[in-house]
């Protein structure tokens, strides 16, 4: 068990996200390059029947603990790091998303080990692990190394294809017990769910997304009529919800959905990071925004320099039309 | 209530970031630093909390260029201290940054003991960890990252936080005070302080420096190499008046049968 | 015989007329005083300086009544009835004095063989100019003028007060001819009637008398009334136009007091600043003329003026008692309360209704000190904090690096001089809309070509140019307008440079005005325009052909309203041997685009029927044959494009700034087109 590469599963209210597999894909192609095991690491309470799911590592550890119901940063990290302390793990790949921010963290500093945020990539060079890092909202790069082991590797969203880390199989268990406090300091209360919205836009087929860039709340509605043309839904970045301009169900990115519509048509987003990770894996992503230089255009297939206020009624107006000779 | 703020300042990406001769950091020349965006949330909380529960507001910070104007603004929008440590050099060390920011906290009298510390949940350039959970670490105290909101209660100790979770998820909380939390959003927008205010702060406030401590981190994380960021790929780009833009997008929509 | 020789039973005449007299003074130097020592809590100002030339302004803008013939249809009644007013009241103090001393005999106005006529002939005028002017208010109805008890009170005074005159000089000449022949014209036609009549000749003379007393007593009751009334404006105007600005209107007066920003509470105000609202005629002048209020946003100048009036008046009394009893209430806000602050962030300091106002009320500081109160209390829009901190941190409102200051001269196969490094005569200072919109990039660069071939030695600040604070300062941070000032001043005095000149009225309106190590001569400020037609006056420039186009020309508010300069361009297009067809609302009377003062950075109401920019281009396109609007301001550029395409009128007109007319002309081949023009770059 010891010098095998760690994946933790990021296991939520009983589900295993999506970035999970990304890493377990990324995490085994390390592995195979040290020559050592992959091995699954699943914090939670009653949650044993997920480890069906962990086919593409050679191990599981599974810990169970009431303590470990609803995930704090502080329960996880504690737990894991006596496992590290017990089982020695070459390096720890951590998903990097809501559910675990801080978790890598805590336990780099409690065990004293390098601890790495932001890794889009993971290579090993000459026999050293090597991680290819993402700093200041993308616009630089940087390769870094631990100088201690294990490193805490948090991973970024989109390392890999989920697929390839999605086999079905039947992993080794080790059930391992660790000691958390009784009375924790950070206590679960409750989840607030978002208002539905009626609409469920992680099941659209089409999204028209509203950024900044629309200025007002009054020309979402110039994007609710393109939407309504092409039989889809209407989402947002951030700072469209932080505005009101609509409610939290429609929001799109890290704190909220990961969509996969088949088009994806962003309006006024320039496409920072937080965004990107909720819609980088539609099948078609079409752009809109005045500023030809918006990061967005690294990532959409087609782009548009130019105002949405002014393309949106247009393009509505053809899509209705080419509708109607079709139709008709 | 005692309220700490930690802030940091971090490279400003409006400039043109260049790499630094020896390959491995950013050239100083072209770089002028910044708030990071959630710290100004964070204090925004931080004062919102103190109008509603009154109590003091510190912010601190590690020495940086152009951080005074910061500190400034922080005493003009309501801080009523703040703390700079000097003597430290910048760099890619969060964690060094925590570690030095805990022992001030720490050591200096009327720091301590304090009911909350506020700082922003992720910074850009949080390369070897987050200052939050480090600082928590360091100061054996709890901690809670992306945080929307807190209430606080004063009598049983402790605060009531939400935390965003995916899906647009939010989960409710119980913190133990006094507490570390990383917040993402503050309850309202950070406030406008007009430039007279911070200028006239700046002429009758002080900010207090204290040295920084002088044992030093050893390195954990070696940054082997500096790049600019590679561009995967760029969409194809369509030109021309708006009429024909739109014909060309139905044209690809109706490709895929979307249209 | 005096009418007031005459027992009312036991009391004679005059004894009554002493007392109504006493009581009618009384009321009013009562009221007078007390109106006095409300303007007494405005803070202090000096306007006593330069006497002759606030005399002069009395001379033509009140006995000259200049500004009212803007409207020649209320200009000549209202001249008719400002005089007919000041010969009734030498006359009605005549006959005043006549009824209170009847044992003496006054040389009065009636009994003069020239006076009466005019006053006689007077009478009928003001009762013609009164018939037009009611017309006018109650039937046409224009807009701000409103139907109120007072106004239609203050009508039937001044028109009672002719009638009575008259039908007393009538019934007079009937019963006491006797009195030397005068010739009064109405009078005498008046008398010629009812001496037709025996029943109205046999009581004349107690008509007479009946009439005497009606016209002494509604003029003491108008006395009395006159202060508490709209009317006011007869005593106010003249101290208002006395006390009005000297200092250029592109000038706006800085803060009393440093510590205290903006004002809002009555006492922050100057007592210049609460004549306004007694001088305040409520014209609606001044409404009428506002861009944004004919648009349908919330801005409205006389509103502002009376919300203020109506403050002072409600609580200003309060306030006065303070003094001697200091425990009372709270004086309630002024914004939020009577002012909402979309009427204060709608306005583009455009300076229509400081220009028309014909009483010199002072609108625009009072609506930039209530901002400057906003700013302080940090309530300001999204767009237009992020406006804000963009300009403190990076000296432009787009939120891009300094260093990207230049990068409009990449186009350019030569690099402009810096004045920073070496001596030139003219130092452009380009502005940030020339540096950074891409619409305008182009035409900076075709500027800078067309300098080039006419040999004008001219240089740039390149990166140390920040923007200069002009519309900073109207949106009501001061603090940022004296940061930005302070940097510019340091960058303009490292540099070397004669003559300065802007290709942004914005810009030439602060650096002209406002930048005070700039003025006394010793670096006069241009607009580009000025220089231009210097260039083609003195053959410096020879156009290669002329255009023949036929354009209208837009004045900007900051070049001509504030600035006073029309003709430069004008002479510009005519060296090109364009058509020019002015347009209704041209020169000082120019329509603004609705950019001005920050409304570029700000959010629409959405309250407008249509914006300010669309209601020109639709006028510009009205002249017939014209297809070219020619601007000379970038922000009209961009407003005016934007116009184009939300009113579907880009086929059917070109805006065109000056600098490409001038370009084609010379045989210049046009710049690269850039991209769409973008308002605030998303997030």
């Amino acid at each position: 068990m010891a010098g095998n590469i760690w994946v933790l599963t990021e296991q939520w209210r009983g589900e295993v996200s999506e970035i999970t597999y990304e890493v377990l894909a990324l995490g085994s192609e390390v592995a195979a390059a040290l020559g050592v095991k992959l091995e699954a690491v699943l914090l939670g309470h009653k949650v044993k029947s997920l480890v069906a799911r962990l086919g593409k590592a050679d191990a599981v550890l599974y810990v169970d603990h009431a303590a470990l119901a609803e995930p704090t940063a502080e329960a996880q990290s504690a737990a894991l790091a006596q496992l590290i302390k017990e089982k020695q793990p070459r390096s720890v790949l951590i998903p990097l998303t809501n559910v675990t921010l801080g978790v890598g963290t805590l336990i780099a500093a409690q065990l004293e080990l390098p601890g790495v945020n932001f890794c889009k990539d993971l290579r090993v060079v000459d026999g050293r692990l090597q991680a290819h890092c993402v700093l200041y909202g993308g616009k630089m790069e940087v390769l870094v190394t631990g100088l201690r082991e294990p490193a805490i590797l948090g991973i970024s969203p989109g390392t890999r294809p989920a697929e390839k880390g999605q086999e079905a199989g039947t992993p080794v268990i080790e059930e391992v017990a660790v000691a958390l406090p009784e009375v924790p300091s950070v206590r679960f209360k409750k989840y607030i769910e978002p208002e539905a919205g009626g609409v469920d836009i992680t099941k659209q087929d089409v999204l028209v997304a509203v950024g900044r860039g629309i200025q007002t709340q009054d020309n979402v509605a110039l994007a609710e009529e393109l939407a309504e043309a092409l039989g889809g839904a209407v989402c947002g970045s951030r700072p469209v919800i932080d505005q009101g301009w609509l409610p939290l169900s429609r929001q799109v990115g890290k704190s909220g959905a990961i969509v996969k519509p088949k088009l994806y048509l962003a309006a006024g987003i320039s496409g920072a990071p937080e965004h990107v990770e909720g819609m980088k894996n539609a099948a078609l992503i079409i752009a809109i925004n005045m500023d030809p230089d918006a990061p967005i255009f690294n990532l959409a297939h087609y782009g548009i320099a130019g105002d949405a206020l002014e393309i949106l009624p247009a393009l509505t107006e053809e899509v209705r039309r080419t509708s109607k000779k079709k139709a008709g | 209530m005692n309220i700490h703020v930690l802030l940091k300042m971090v490279p400003d990406v409006v400039e043109e970031l260049e790499i630094a001769a020896d390959g491995k950091s950013l050239a100083p020349e072209s770089l002028r630093m910044i708030l990071s965006e959630s710290d100004g949330h964070a204090l925004e909380e931080a004062l919102l909390l103190k109008e509603r529960y009154g109590g003091q507001v510190t912010v601190l910070a590690l020495d940086s260029p152009e951080l005074d104007d910061v500190l400034f603004t922080s005493l003009a929008k309501g801080a009523d201290r703040a703390v700079k440590v000097t003597g430290v050099e910048t760099g890619l060390t969060s964690r060094r940054a925590a570690r030095i920011l805990s022992q001030v906290i720490a050591a200096t009298d009327g720091l301590m003991p304090a009911d909350l510390l506020l700082t922003g949940t992720q910074a850009i350039d949080d390369l070897d960890g987050l200052v939050g959970p480090l600082v928590a670490h360091f100061l054996r105290l709890p901690f809670v990252a992306i945080v929307v909101q807190v209430g606080v209660d004063a009598a049983t100790g402790t605060a009531t936080v939400v935390k965003e979770y995916p899906g647009g998820v939010r989960g409710e909380f119980e913190v133990r005070l006094p507490a570390v939390l990383g917040i993402q959003a503050a309850e309202k927008p950070p406030r406008y302080v007009p430039v007279a205010k911070v200028r006239a702060v700046a002429k009758s406030r002080r900010i207090e420096s204290l040295p920084a401590p002088s044992q030093l981190e050893p390195p954990l994380v070696e940054v082997l190499q500096m790049m600019k960021p590679e561009v995967a790929g760029h969409a194809e780009m369509l030109e021309g008046p708006v009429e024909k833009i739109s014909e060309k997008v139905c044209e690809i929509l109706a490709e895929r049968g979307l249209v | 015989m005096i009418p007031t020789t005459a027992k009312f039973g036991p009391v004679p005449g005059w004894a009554i007329l002493y007392l109504v007299f006493l009581v009618a003074v009384g009321l009013f130097a009562w009221r007078v005083v007390f109106l006095v020592r409300l303007l007494r809590l405005g803070g202090p100002e000096n306007r006593v300086d330069r006497v002759p030339e606030r005399l002069k302004r009395v001379l033509v803008y009140v006995f000259g009544q200049r500004r009212l013939f803007d409207e020649p249809l209320v200009g000549i009644p209202h001249l008719l009835i400002f005089y007919g007013f000041v010969v009734f009241l030498l006359t009605t103090t005549g006959m005043l004095f006549q009824g209170l001393l009847p044992w003496f005999h006054l040389p009065t106005a009636e009994g003069n063989a020239y006076l009466a006529p005019v006053v006689d002939i007077f009478a009928v005028l003001v009762l013609g100019g009164l018939a037009v002017s009611s017309f006018r208010r109650f039937v046409i109805r224009p807009a701000g003028l409103q139907l109120t008890w007072d106004a239609t009170l203050v009508n039937a005074l001044i028109a009672s007060l002719m009638v009575t005159y008259l039908l007393a000089e009538g019934f007079r000449l009937v019963a006491l001819p006797g009195e030397k022949a005068i010739w009064l014209p109405a009078g005498g036609l008046l008398a010629g009637w009812i001496a037709k009549s025996a029943t109205l000749s046999a009581s004349a003379l107690a008509s007479y008398q009946v009439f005497w007393w009606a016209h002494v007593l509604i003029v003491l009751f108008f006395l009395a009334y006159l202060p508490y009334s709209k009317h006011l404006h007869l005593l106010a105007a003249p101290f208002s136009v006395f006390f009005s600005r000297l200092d250029p209107p592109g000038r706006l007066p800085a803060p009393a007091r440093a510590e205290i920003l903006g004002a809002e509470r009555l006492q922050e105000f100057t007592w210049r600043q609460l004549l306004s609202a007694f001088a305040c005629a409520e014209c609606g002048r001044c409404e009428r003329a506002c861009p944004s209020n004919q648009c349908g946003e919330p801005c409205s100048p006389r509103q502002l003026i009376h919300k203020l009036k109506e403050q002072l008046l409600g609580y200003g009394p309060a306030l006065l008692d303070k003094v001697r009893a200091p425990a009372g209430g709270e004086e309630p806000a002024l914004i939020s309360g009577l002012i909402a602050p979309a009427e204060l962030w709608t306005c583009a300091t455009c300076l229509a209704c400081v220009e028309r106002c014909p009483v010199f009320n002072e609108h625009l500081s009072i609506m930039v000190d209530l901002r400057r109160r906003l700013v302080e209390r940090g309530e300001v829009d999204p767009r237009l904090e992020e406006a804000l901190r963009n300009l403190t941190r990076y000296g432009n409102s787009f939120g891009q690096s300094e260093r990207k200051r230049t990068a409009w001269t990449q186009g350019l196969d030569f690099k402009p001089k810096d004045a920073r490094r070496e001596q030139v005569e003219w130092l452009w200072y380009l502005g940030e809309y020339a540096c950074y919109h891409p619409a305008l990039q182009g035409v900076t660069r075709t500027l800078a070509r067309v300098l080039r071939l006419a040999e004008v030695d001219y240089g740039i600040l390149y990166e140390a140019e920040r923007n200069a604070g002009n519309d900073s300062r109207r949106v009501g941070e001061e603090g940022l307008f004296d940061l930005l000032r302070e940097k510019n001043t340091a960058a303009l005095q490292g540099a070397r440079f004669n003559n300065l000149f802007s290709t942004d009225p914005h810009v030439y309106n602060t650096l002209k005005n406002e930048y005070q190590e700039l003025n006394h001569g010793r670096h006069p400020v241009y607009h580009y325009a000025e220089l231009l037609a210097d260039l083609l006056d003195r053959g410096r420039l020879k156009a290669a052909r002329r255009l023949h186009y036929r354009v209208t020309y837009h004045d900007p508010c900051y070049l001509g309203r504030y600035n006073g300069v029309y003709e430069a361009p004008r002479g510009v297009l005519r060296a090109l041997g364009v058509e020019l067809k002015e347009m209704r609302r041209s020169r000082r009377n120019s329509f603004c685009c609705g950019g001005g003062g920050g409304r570029v950075w700000m959010e629409e109401t959405g309250e407008a029927r249509a914006r300010p920019s669309e209601s020109r281009v639709q006028e510009a396109v009205s002249l017939d044959g014209v297809e070219t609007l020619v601007v000379a301001c970038p922000k009209d550029y961009v407003m005016f494009s934007d116009a184009l395409k939300t009113t579907g009128l880009e086929g059917r007109l070109a805006v065109r700034d000056l600098t490409e007319l001038v370009a084609e002309a010379l045989g210049l081949a046009p710049d690269v087109a850039v991209a769409a023009p973008p308002r605030q770059r998303a997030a």
